[in-house]
């Protein structure tokens, strides 16, 4: 038996129409939030560009914790970081921590009074050589065209070669499901950001520069809560804020022997300019 | 001649069997942990490859170690190990099986495998891992099967096999060359930032490779009609011998930079793996066994009078054999990730279904084993008699 071109294209289109209707369906029951995919990466009118982003994290402008906090949570809120208890299981984009341990091995036995204890920000330095990008062997992790080392979410392995080589610790994987529940029934993401797609178990992540907000021309969110704490900018475009900063005060980067060229740079001085 | 394989005695099906209870557990474990997440495992943010990524790591070695029986061989015509080196050959699939397995059960998203090979990545030495254990895989099954083929028709083995078997003899080192490269190339971690890794690697592979395949070899004798042969067994002791002091030596070297440069970070996994770090000291009980296992094994294969005799070779290939396996298949991965990048420790141990899911893996490369094993066996003997 043999089926004409009409009989054929009738199948055909039912089956088109049932699987797309069912897949629109499924979609609409899910109401997941964003798809990675639907994101704007790329700058459209009106979005910020640079040759090469970077920041200066200035501690001074930091008066207390409070300050910081809402820095964190500015960032952790709008990406959906899931909050695990386990330590060992964290995810975190930004973070702080003490001075001996964001500057290893500049550490001294007589330190500035303070300093010790200060809650340094870190965050991912987005460097200009990175060894995570270099070691990723399915290119999942990348650089930018301005200086942005992104994570492709869906192409990820979940090897954690890049973890491996990142001296900066500055990325997390999925050890459990983000998308599930502590045992008290809580969900690991405190309140879902319908805006930001939500990560799966078994990949890495970490921050990204707040691409998706650099596309709509808004600064990182991190940068609109810091008070000018945290200043971010064009690295190459002498005449931005960043480099205005860079020309006038003295900063430094953390571990920059190793030759990676981070894009974030720290003023340390506390009490000199306020 | 894989008929060989199914006919046996009743010993090696109950054998068979207990190795098919195991992967059978261990499947179980593996789909609990496809579930849940290698959040099941000990591993953490901080201490991000464990057990599984050791026991790769130790197992290319010993799938390198077959080159040891293979070129003197081949290149040197060193006759005495015409009966052992099918079981090289043999051992070294089953090893780079269990190496991909264990990298697979490491994974995080294991339905994307593919992805390397969808888009393949020159600048990662991952890429090029996966390069040359499948190359060195798929050398090894054309060779050894050929070889075998040839042998049990009475034939020498066809002309094309032999180029095989020379671009085999390099490839042998490199996949332990990059696998070291996995680790000496990464900014940070300077325990493994070391330009001697892959040395260390090859001579730890070629003195505890040998050393299974005396074990195995003893094994063999006992069990089956087949004899290696003792002068073959007595070079390869001489190879475990010549390899552990070289492998110690090494390690002494890695020990003399770190501590008497005294540069902290330079020192500090050492510390933590051999003294305990910041109140940590977890792994150091497992460091000094290794560290005592190699000592008496050294004492034991050093004094040609004790060497020769097999009792006491066996009891010393079982020291080397445990001494690296600790070595490498687990103080160097985890000493690699101790202390953090912040200088901090966060300690790690395997889980019960980490260590059942790695179980599973070695009792597949076991049976692998066998199998081969069985087949080359059944045909020496078919041959012999």
């Amino acid at each position: 038996m043999s089926i004409d071109r009409r009989v054929f294209l009738k199948i055909a289109g039912i089956t088109t129409a049932l699987g797309l209707g069912g897949s629109t369906l499924i979609n609409g029951l899910k109401k997941r939030g964003l798809e990675a995919s639907e994101l704007p990466f790329a700058a459209k009118q009106g979005g910020l560009t640079a040759k090469r982003w970077g920041m200066v994290v200035d501690m001074s402008r930091f008066r207390n914790e409070h300050d910081i906090q809402r820095v964190i949570d500015a960032c952790h809120n709008i990406h959906n970081v899931p909050f695990f208890k386990n330590p060992k299981h964290e995810v975190k984009w930004i973070w702080t921590d003490t001075f001996n341990h964001t500057f290893p091995g500049m550490e001294s036995e007589f330190m500035q009074e303070g300093l010790e204890e200060m809650p340094f920000l870190m965050l991912c330095n987005h460097c200009l050589h990175p060894a995570c990008v270099r070691v990723c062997p399915t290119q999942a992790t990348f650089k930018r065209k301005d200086g942005i080392v992104m994570m492709d979410m869906h192409r990820c392995i979940g090897c954690r070669f890049c973890m491996a080589a990142c001296p900066f610790g500055a990325r997390s994987f999925n050890w459990r499901d983000p998308r599930g529940k502590d045992e008290n029934g809580r969900p690991f993401i405190r309140k879902l950001n319908p805006e930001y797609p939500t990560r799966m178990k078994g990949v890495v992540e970490k921050c990204t520069f707040c691409t998706e907000r650099l596309a709509k021309g808004l600064q990182p969110a991190c940068a609109e809560e810091s008070n000018g704490g945290l200043v971010f900018g064009d690295l190459e475009d002498p005449g931005s804020e960043l480099r205005e900063i860079l020309r006038t005060r003295y900063t430094v980067r953390r571990k920059q022997e190793l030759g990676t060229q981070p894009s974030v740079y720290y003023v340390i001085g506390g009490n000199d300019n306020v | 001649m894989f008929e060989k394989a199914l006919t046996g005695s009743k010993r090696y099906w109950i054998w068979i069997f207990v190795l098919l209870a195991v992967i059978g557990a261990g499947f179980l474990a593996y789909l609990k942990q496809y579930e849940y997440g290698l959040g099941l495992t000990g591993m953490s943010r901080d201490v991000s490859w464990g057990f599984y990524i050791g026991q790769f790591t130790f197992m290319v070695g010993i799938a390198a170690s077959g080159v040891m029986l293979v070129l003197p061989y081949y290149l040197h015509h060193y006759k005495k190990f015409g009966r052992l080196v099918i079981l090289g050959e043999f051992l070294a699939i089953s090893a780079v099986i269990m190496c991909m397995l264990f990298i697979f059960v490491d994974l995080g998203q294991p339905k994307r495998v593919m992805n390397v090979m969808l888009h393949p990545t020159l600048n990662s030495v991952m890429f090029w891992d996966m390069v040359v254990l499948m190359g060195y895989l798929a050398l090894n099954v054309i060779i050894g099967w050929t070889v075998l083929g040839s042998e049990r028709k009475g034939t020498p083995p066809p002309g094309w096999v032999k180029p095989l078997i020379y671009l085999s003899i390099a490839w042998a080192p490199s996949i332990h060359t990059v696998t070291a490269f996995l680790y000496a190339g990464l900014p940070g971690r300077h325990f493994w930032l070391s330009a001697i890794m892959a040395a260390r690697f090859l001579s730890s592979a070629f003195a505890s490779g040998p050393a299974l395949l005396i074990i195995l070899a003893l094994i063999i004798r006992k069990l089956t009609k087949f004899d290696p042969g003792k002068e073959a067994i007595q070079s390869l002791g001489k190879i475990v011998t010549y390899f552990m002091l070289t492998s110690v030596f090494f390690l002494g070297l890695e020990f003399f930079t770190a501590f008497y440069s005294n540069i902290p970070s330079h020192m500090a996994s050492f510390k933590y793996l051999y003294a305990g770090l910041d109140g940590h000291n977890q792994l150091v009980p497992l460091m000094w066994i290794s560290t005592i296992l190699a000592v008496a094994s050294i004492v034991l294969l050093i004094n040609p009078k004790f060497r020769e005799n097999e009792k006491i070779l066996a009891l010393a290939s079982v020291a080397v054999f445990l001494s690296l396996w600790i070595d490498k298949g687990f103080g160097l991965v985890i000493g690699g990730f101790i202390p953090n990048m912040f200088e901090g420790v966060t300690e790690y141990w395997p889980t019960q279904p980490e260590m059942m899911i790695s179980m599973g893996v070695w009792a597949i490369g076991l049976l692998v084993l066998t199998v081969l094993y069985k087949i080359a066996i059944s045909v020496k003997e078919e041959v012999e008699l």
